[in-house]
């Protein structure tokens, strides 16, 4: 009747199967398997994670600049909570029973078996205290952190600074845990994964009453952790000091390099601030308050800000107007007060006429520059104007003009080298020629250089025609090496011979005779030939910005420098004896005229009489 | 009287002994659970272990009322059982009582009732009624259209419930199917489905649809013998996508290689049927179907799992799979109690020495990981001993369907023997970490009223028409 009964046979086969499969896992598991044995009294593992300290960050001499400092936080496992005497904890920790009803909840939501911290930064005092009672409170235990500390006020901006990950860079890497800490700018930012070495575990066997009973599995699963690398920092400590000391109560930036190596000497952002403020438990409204100030402390100027040149851009139309041939060294234009042509006019100012090239810079010859600029720009060679243009821009991209320089900061901007579309669109394809954008002969008009770009520029004038990518750390300690890109010599289109008529040129401007029209004799160092170059960007905002380029000394130069002074007036007034002041404090190490610190440092300039 | 001397006289009392034993069991190891040195007495009626003890002597009582019942009680209202389990499953969705994100639970007073573990028992008695009819041919349309509705209305309305432990238990009714005779193929299909969906899910869809390719060849070679064709035919798909591959290299398709095969194989399957119709080879068209639906599974197996699955369930499969590891999340409870039941080394720690399960670690540990106690306390021969009481229960119970007279009981008899065989197999599984974690009790031993009493009155139902199966001629 019953043609299945067979099956009776599978059915039986499955049970007996399953029942031999699980024995068998059960003799692995409780017989084989020893790791599970290990202790015969109540365990629980609980993972420590032990933080490394961060890199030490040092200057160029070997100064210390960042260290580290212990703290620690309190962490809970809300699992592992059980009643306690919440008045005692509060009086431990100062809190109140608000805070702990909130921060277990909190934790909770986050998740019930994994440790979140209850309680930031506790001091080692506090520590201290909870740490001998500790065991009354099951379910909490301390977490060693380290905390930033700096030997300085200086340099935040070089620095940066560490925050806490937010849920993005979690959720992106999953090396970070919530609460972990992580550079957000400067050299804390870029060179993170160096710094910060490699988090390591200890897993620990605990009893219910949260004492730990000693390592699990024989360390088996533990990891040491990798302390993180120091870093040395291409900055000079005692000059980027001196850099903000004489920018206090002035806006703008100064940025030296060493024009041999492309190494970052100083990068002054005024106003800065104190970098002790974004550390520890006063980090928010610290912050807060830093970022809402109207001077923008936090906005780094040095790679952010983007100017107009000013006559420092006459050196860059000299080079190429050397190296397109359109002007010669003898080349001799005369001014008569201001540059006429049509019905337009730039204005010069009163000076001996005519000039050639190099007295051309000395003097600051707005019309000289207008003629050699309509010179490059309307060269027959060229078929059209749209041609020239683009062979001018391509020489100051060759300078890093337009373009980001990629040093090691994150926040580089890439300034601003009009491109002929502008032109095309404003005034038709064929509607401009040389004399509509005559403004940038004389460093005016749509052009944006960063004070980073700008002493880069000055380094290559300096090494006559190449230069080294601008970087801010010299050397990584550990297995780390830094990037090649920072040993490799970049070229201008220009020729390198073309570059000692300008330099003879720079030189006149700060030390030709008096009564010469030098335009920056305010920069004289004794026993040191600087050379350099006045700027005077106008800009709507107000008064022009003061700027100054140099580096020194004429031959073998070890500093090439930019100073912007922000609605400081002519470059010579403020900018020149304070690139004067920086490099006389570099190369001879103390100043010579006390006079001129002081004049710097009581400088008054009104930044509340802002032009609309 | 003459028929009620029968009834003891012919009940299977090794079974009963074997119940006896396995709930004695349980009760001792809820008393070593939750054990409280403020509460020493197992007869403390305030803890787990005293109240078990109510839940067994309920149990026991209503293990003799089943007795007494007439044994064509439960064929002749087997549909209306569970229909009146199926009203109350609707009923505990619409008034029921919240407790761990589940809502199966009628709260009356301090007492409640899961009706989810009873409709198992209705769900065993309409199987058995609807297949012990004369005119019923199991292997129709129209029979697997019912027994299909009979088996998934409540586990649709569990699911709904939001317990999918409980709903995933129905699957097991198709052993009883099986025993009754459904096509083997049917079987093999849901067989291929479960292997399908896990393969899926650890190898990449790329690797799979080689892997049925390779197989799919080797099956036709199996079955032609004919070395020449299987090897004609693979040539033609490897010059198909060779030449694919150098049109996409040549034109810049950038079709990814796993859809060059796709296209080979689909041309190629073409070739591959105008030739079996020319040369008369069978087979040909089966195989086909097999090797696109595979593929067209693994399509919609990434979307189930994304889709129909919660992250935690996804999570628990994947943890039991290797593909994912956590262990202070879904890992925790299976690390927890691996490292119990491992703890318990060969002999256990002893009665009430076991520390793991006492002290919170394991959690659940009077419910769905009470096997942890065992393991811990009892070491690996308690553990084997349950598990050989479990295994021969089982085989004892297939022997005594096996020896009814009448259909409806052989068919429960198989019915009672898949629910308890599920529910030992995933409980026990889960606690050593070989089946994802799904919450079921471990029948007789989990802590709770609803389960042992479900899990007593399945099996003594089928002791009563055991002890009647005699009378039938």
């Amino acid at each position: 009747m019953d043609s299945f009964a067979n099956r009776r046979h599978i059915i039986r086969f499955i049970v007996i199967l399953i029942g031999f499969v699980y024995v068998i896992r059960l003799f692995f598991l409780q017989v084989i398997d020893n790791s599970y044995k290990l202790t015969a009294s109540n365990n629980v593992l609980r993972y420590v994670t032990q933080f490394p300290a961060r890199g030490l960050i040092y200057d160029r001499n070997g100064e210390l600049l960042v260290y580290n400092e212990a703290a620690y936080d309190l962490m809970v496992i809300p699992r592992q909570v059980k009643a306690f005497d919440t008045t005692e904890f509060c009086q431990i920790l100062d809190i109140d029973k608000e805070y702990v009803r909130n921060g277990i909840k909190g934790a909770r939501k986050y998740s019930v078996y994994n440790s979140s911290i209850f309680l930031k930064q506790i001091s080692s005092k506090t520590y201290a205290k909870l740490q001998e009672k500790l065991f009354k409170f099951s379910g909490f235990f301390v977490q060693p952190r380290t905390i930033r500390k700096y030997t300085s006020e200086n340099a935040a901006h070089v620095l940066g600074y560490v925050g806490e990950v937010n849920d993005k860079i979690i959720s992106k890497d999953n090396y970070y845990k919530s609460g972990d800490y992580i550079g957000i700018s400067g050299i804390e930012k870029y060179y993170e994964k160096q710094l910060r070495g490699e988090k390591g575990v200890n897993v620990f066997l605990v009893d219910v009453h949260n004492r730990i009973k000693g390592s699990y599995a024989n360390k088996k699963l533990d990891k040491e952790a990798l302390v993180g690398s120091n870093i040395i920092s291409t900055i000079d400590a005692d000059l980027q000091s001196y850099g903000e000391k004489l920018m206090k109560n002035k806006i703008g930036s100064i940025v030296a390099i060493e024009p041999s190596t492309g190494e970052i000497l100083t990068l002054v952002s005024s106003p800065s601030y104190n970098p002790e403020l974004l550390v520890g438990r006063k980090r928010s409204p610290n912050y807060l308050s830093l970022k809402i100030d109207t001077l923008k402390p936090l906005f780094n100027r040095a790679l952010m800000a983007q100017y107009p040149p000013g006559s420092t851009f006459k050196i860059i139309n000299a080079l190429i107007g050397l190296q397109e041939g359109v002007v010669l060294p003898r080349t001799k234009y005369s001014c008569g007060g201001a540059y006429f042509a049509r019905n337009l006019r730039v204005g010069c100012h009163y000076h001996r006429s005519p000039l050639n090239l190099k007295e051309s810079i000395q003097i600051s010859c707005n019309t000289y520059y207008c003629n050699v600029f309509r010179n490059i720009l309307d060269n027959k060679k060229y078929p059209s104007i749209r041609e020239a243009f683009d062979k001018w821009s391509d020489y100051l991209f060759s300078f890093n003009l337009g373009r980001r320089l990629g040093s090691d900061f994150n926040n580089e901007l890439k300034g601003l080298v009009p491109d002929k579309k502008i032109y095309d669109r404003i005034h038709g394809k064929n509607g401009w020629g040389s004399l509509t954008i005559v403004s940038m002969a004389i460093g005016q008009g749509e052009l944006g250089v960063t004070p980073l770009q700008m002493a880069n520029m000055t380094s290559i004038i300096a090494n006559k025609g190449y230069y080294y990518t601008p970087h801010i750390v010299k050397e990584i300690e550990g297995d780390y090496s830094l990037d090649d890109r920072f040993n490799e010599k970049h070229y201008t289109k220009i020729d390198s011979s073309y570059f000692n008529e300008v330099i003879e040129g720079m030189d006149l401007a700060v030390n030709g005779a008096p009564g010469t029209g030098s335009t920056a004799r305010l920069a004289q160092v004794p026993n040191v030939t600087v050379c350099g170059k006045t700027g005077t960007a106008q800009n709507p905002h107000g008064e022009d910005h003061s700027i100054f380029i140099a580096f020194a000394p004429k031959n073998n130069p070890k500093i090439a420098i930019a100073v912007y002074i922000e609605n400081g007036g002519f470059g010579g007034t403020w900018a020149a004896p304070t690139a004067k002041l920086m490099i006389e404090k570099y190369l001879n190490k103390e100043i010579s005229i006390q006079w001129w610190e002081d004049y710097i440092l009581n400088a008054e300039i009104n930044y509340n009489a802002k032009k609309n | 009287m003459q028929r009620k001397i029968n009834i003891w006289f012919n009940i299977d009392w090794f079974t009963i002994i074997l119940y006896l034993l396995l709930v004695f069991m349980g009760w001792i190891n809820i008393y070593a659970a939750v054990y409280n040195e403020g509460h020493q007495s197992i007869f403390d009626f305030s803890m787990r272990y005293g109240k078990q003890l109510i839940w067994i002597s309920a149990g026991l009582l209503l293990a003799f009322i089943i007795l007494l019942i007439d044994i064509n009680f439960y064929s002749y209202f087997a549909y209306a059982i569970y229909g009146t389990m199926i009203l109350l499953l609707v009923a505990v969705l619409i008034f029921g009582k919240e407790i761990n994100g589940a809502t199966s639970w009628f709260q009356i007073g301090s007492f409640r009732v899961q009706p989810s573990e009873f409709a198992k028992i209705a769900t065993a008695l309409a199987i058995s009624r609807y297949l012990s009819a004369f005119n019923v041919k199991i292997n129709s349309f129209k029979s697997y259209i019912r027994l299909a509705a009979i088996i998934l209305l409540p586990a649709v309305l569990i699911l709904l419930q939001n317990d999918t432990g409980s709903a995933l238990v129905y699957f097991v009714f198709i052993l009883v199917l099986y025993r009754e005779g459904i096509s083997e193929s049917i079987l093999l299909i849901g067989l291929l489905i479960v292997v399908l969906f896990i393969l899926a899910l650890v190898f990449s869809k790329f690797v799979i649809l080689i892997g049925s390719i390779i197989i799919t060849f080797l099956i036709f070679l199996a079955l032609n013998k004919d070395f020449k064709k299987t090897g004609f035919g693979f040539l033609i798909l490897g010059s198909i996508i060779f030449i694919l591959l150098v049109v996409n290299q040549i034109l810049e398709i950038h079709l990814s290689n796993y859809y060059i095969i796709l296209i080979a194989l689909t041309i190629s399957s073409l070739i591959y049927i105008y030739s079996s119709v020319k040369n008369k080879l069978k087979n040909v068209f089966i195989l086909l179907i097999f090797l696109f639906s595979t593929t067209a599974f693994t399509y919609s197996v990434d979307y189930v799992f994304n889709n129909f699955l919660e992250e935690h369930q996804q999570k628990r499969i994947n943890v039991v799979l290797g593909l994912e590891s956590d262990p202070y999340g879904v890992e925790y409870n299976v690390n927890q109690s691996k490292i119990a039941i491992g703890s318990g080394g060969f002999s256990g720690k002893g009665f009430l020495q076991g520390t793991q399960t006492k002290f919170d670690f394991v959690p659940e540990q009077s419910t769905d990981f009470i096997f942890c106690t065992i393991g811990e306390e009892w070491g690996f021969l308690g553990t084997s001993v349950v598990i050989f009481l479990f295994a021969f229960l089982l085989y004892r119970l297939v022997g005594i369907a096996e020896r009814q007279r009448s259909a409806f009981s052989r068919i429960y008899g198989y019915g009672v023997v898949s629910v308890i065989f599920f529910h030992v197999a995933i409980n026990i599984g889960m606690t050593i970490g070989l089946v994802p974690v799904i919450g079921i009790p471990l029948p007789f031993f989990s802590y709770g009223g609803s389960s042992l009493w479900a899990f007593t009155i399945l099996l003594f139902i089928f002791l009563r028409l055991d002890a009647s199966r005699l009378e039938l001629l």
